[in-house]
């Protein structure tokens, strides 16, 4: 765990309301695993007060990006950076997805839903590394919530993608999208991140489907560090039902001890 | 050299920077980060006797230069905490201080009563001001009564020194603290969290899953300074100021207004070296001015 007070920003990229920042963070880079976040202070005042976290959504050497959507203040502030400017980061944080050495020779289902794409970007990375085979889902309500199809299909990995309008891939749900892919093969374990009703709907398929999965999370969150218990949600941990911490115990749950709101 | 350190009397602190309780967790949480012997102290997470569930999320909700907490509490309980945590802070060269919470009189006295029978605490900070817990957000240090029922109990059941943490959320805070030296206390802390409302106007419903929370940050600061003024004046015993500390400056003006020593606590969470930066920042201020102790400047306001 660091906090880099002076992650220079390298270069920066858009796409409407979409992101794109690298950051030079050696230490970081180097203890970054896939699914885990940094706390990102967006501005020098005290408006907003919080730290912003953000999924690690690439390593590369001594450089990490973040990719995000603008959805309020913070993100707004984060969006107008430029190459040259620094960022106060802290991370790496919380426990990432699960890289399993049986993975490997395997077909790994990667399902993100528009940001929710951020994380699985460095998972299927990681993923190809040790071995196993990344099949990426990419759901967005249209086109331009699919800035990313272009990096994903560069890497050579399998990438379905769907929009609600039909305006690129599949027409309709991106757990549809999965959930038909299911009935012709069954991959080995599923990873995902999204809206929270993508996932919920995602988690009773995986159910159906015998298929284990994990899901990374959000809340509000304080500290990012396990300190304040700000970012508590009910999970269910050897039968048990209680408030766990989405930074430091998460932000990925195995799907079967996620309680959906509605449940 | 300047002589950072601080004599409360009961107890002698490196330096007068402590982390605020609730916000720093059990201590260890901010280990990765920095060496926490750096620490004038620390005050460990709110302990009641059982664990404790917490209230509902959101637990969080920011306001312009302020953040509204319900968390509610949620904790391991005071055995788990003897059991597990405190053997791994026993071995840090800070003030090591517990937060005492009690639903009733005698849960608080069954906490410290615990705790006093422990190794490695340095003093108990009687948390009677958490406006969480209780219906309608009533806590012990809305009353002076209450209040001196309180430590009284407890100071019949422990041997630690007793820093009793009073609520903004009163008409008069100087009869509470009085209240609290009357009964025993070594020291008063101040503030706790001011009880506040944030609104979703979109769905009309409150931003916290509790309705209610406790306003801290730099938001609260002239409230709180404004509070240690009145009740330094007041009391014998030291004060332990704390509200929207974000910076040395900050710190040493509580110390002016006041205070023998300060807490530091939502700071923790923007700038996880909120600590020791101030402790930092202090030294070089005092140096800068000539100021060879600390104490020279406590209530030194000119009024
Ligand atoms: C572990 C984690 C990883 C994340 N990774 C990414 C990512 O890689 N890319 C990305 O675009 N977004 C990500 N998010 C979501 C991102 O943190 C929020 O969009 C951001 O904090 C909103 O801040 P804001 O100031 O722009 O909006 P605000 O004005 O603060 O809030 C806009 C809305 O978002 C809600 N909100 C505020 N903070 C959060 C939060 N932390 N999580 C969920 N909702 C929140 C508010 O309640 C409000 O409804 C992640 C969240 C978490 C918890
Ligand atoms: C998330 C959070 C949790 C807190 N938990 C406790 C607690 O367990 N016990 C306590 O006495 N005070 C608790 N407090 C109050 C702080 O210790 C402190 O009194 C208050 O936040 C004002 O200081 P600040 O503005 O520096 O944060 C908590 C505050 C926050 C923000
Ligand atoms: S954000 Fe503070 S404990 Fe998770």
């Amino acid at each position: 765990m660091f906090q880099d007070k002076k992650a220079g920003i390298i270069k920066t990229a858009s796409w409407g309301s979409y992101f794109l920042i690298t950051l030079f963070a050696p230490e970081i880079a180097r203890e970054s695993r896939p699914g885990q976040f940094l706390m990102i202070r967006v501005s020098d005042s005290l408006n907003p007060l919080l730290r912003r976290p953000l999924s690690i959504h690439n390593r590369s050497g001594q450089e990490v990006e973040i990719f995000f959507q603008v959805a309020g203040e913070g993100t707004k502030l984060l969006a107008q950076k430029n190459a040259g400017d620094f960022l106060d980061i802290l991370g790496p944080c919380g426990q990432g997805f699960s890289l399993k050495p049986e993975f490997k020779d395997q077909e790994i289902f990667c399902v993100g839903g528009g940001r929710g794409l951020a994380p699985l970007y460095f998972l299927a990375r990681e993923l190809q590394a040790a071995g196993a085979r990344p099949v990426i889902f990419y759901g967005g309500q249209t086109l331009s919530d699919l800035p990313l199809k272009k990096r994903l299909e560069e890497a050579g990995w399998e990438t379905h993608c769907s929009t609600d309008d039909g305006s690129s891939g599949f027409r309709g749900l991106v757990t549809r999208l999965v959930e038909k892919e299911l009935t012709r093969r069954k991959p080995y374990y599923l990873f995902a991140c999204g809206p929270e009703a993508m996932m919920a709907s995602l988690a009773k398929i995986c159910q159906t489907a015998v298929l284990p999965a994990e899901f990374s999370l959000e809340s509000i969150m304080g500290c990012g560090l396990g300190a304040c218990w700000g970012c508590a949600r009910k999970i269910k941990k050897n039968g048990e039902i209680k408030y766990l911490r989405i930074c430091q115990d998460g932000p990925v749950f195995p799907a079967e001890e996620i309680i959906w709101p509605g449940d | 050299m300047v002589d950072l350190s601080v004599d409360l009397g009961f107890l002698k602190l490196k330096n007068p920077v402590i982390a605020a309780s609730g916000t720093f967790g059990y201590g260890l949480e901010f280990q990765p980060l920095y060496d926490l012997n750096l620490l004038g102290g620390l005050v460990v997470k709110g302990l009641y006797f059982k664990p404790r569930e917490g209230n509902p999320p959101p637990r969080l909700a920011e306001t312009p230069g302020g953040l509204i907490n319900s968390i509610g509490l949620q904790g391991i309980g005071v055995e788990a905490f003897g059991r597990e945590v405190l053997p791994r802070l026993a071995g840090l060269k800070t003030a090591v201080i517990a937060n005492v919470c009690g639903e009733e009189e005698e849960e608080y006295a069954r906490v410290a009563e615990y705790l006093s029978q422990q190794a490695g605490l340095a003093a108990l900070e009687l948390n009677i001001s958490c406006p969480n817990v209780r219906k309608g957000g009533k806590c012990p240090a809305q009353d002076p009564e209450a209040t001196y029922r309180t430590v009284k109990r407890v100071q019949q059941v422990s041997s630690l020194p007793l820093i009793t943490k009073l609520s903004p959320n009163v008409t008069d805070i100087t009869a509470v603290a009085l209240a609290a030296q009357e009964a025993g206390s070594q020291a008063v802390s101040l503030v706790n969290t001011f009880l506040a409302l944030a609104i979703d106007l979109r769905t009309r419903k409150p931003k916290l899953g509790n309705v209610l929370g406790g306003l801290s940050g730099p938001a609260i600061k002239p409230l709180a300074l404004r509070m240690v003024f009145e009740v330094a004046k007041k009391i014998e015993i030291p004060v332990i100021g704390l509200g929207g500390i974000f910076n040395a400056q900050d710190a040493l003006e509580f110390m002016v207004a006041g205070a023998s020593a300060v807490q530091v606590g939502t700071a923790n969470f923007v700038n996880p070296l909120a600590c020791p930066e101030i402790i930092k920042g202090i030294e070089d201020w005092a140096k800068s001015q000539g100021i060879s102790s600390l104490s020279e400047i406590v209530g030194s306001l000119k009024v």
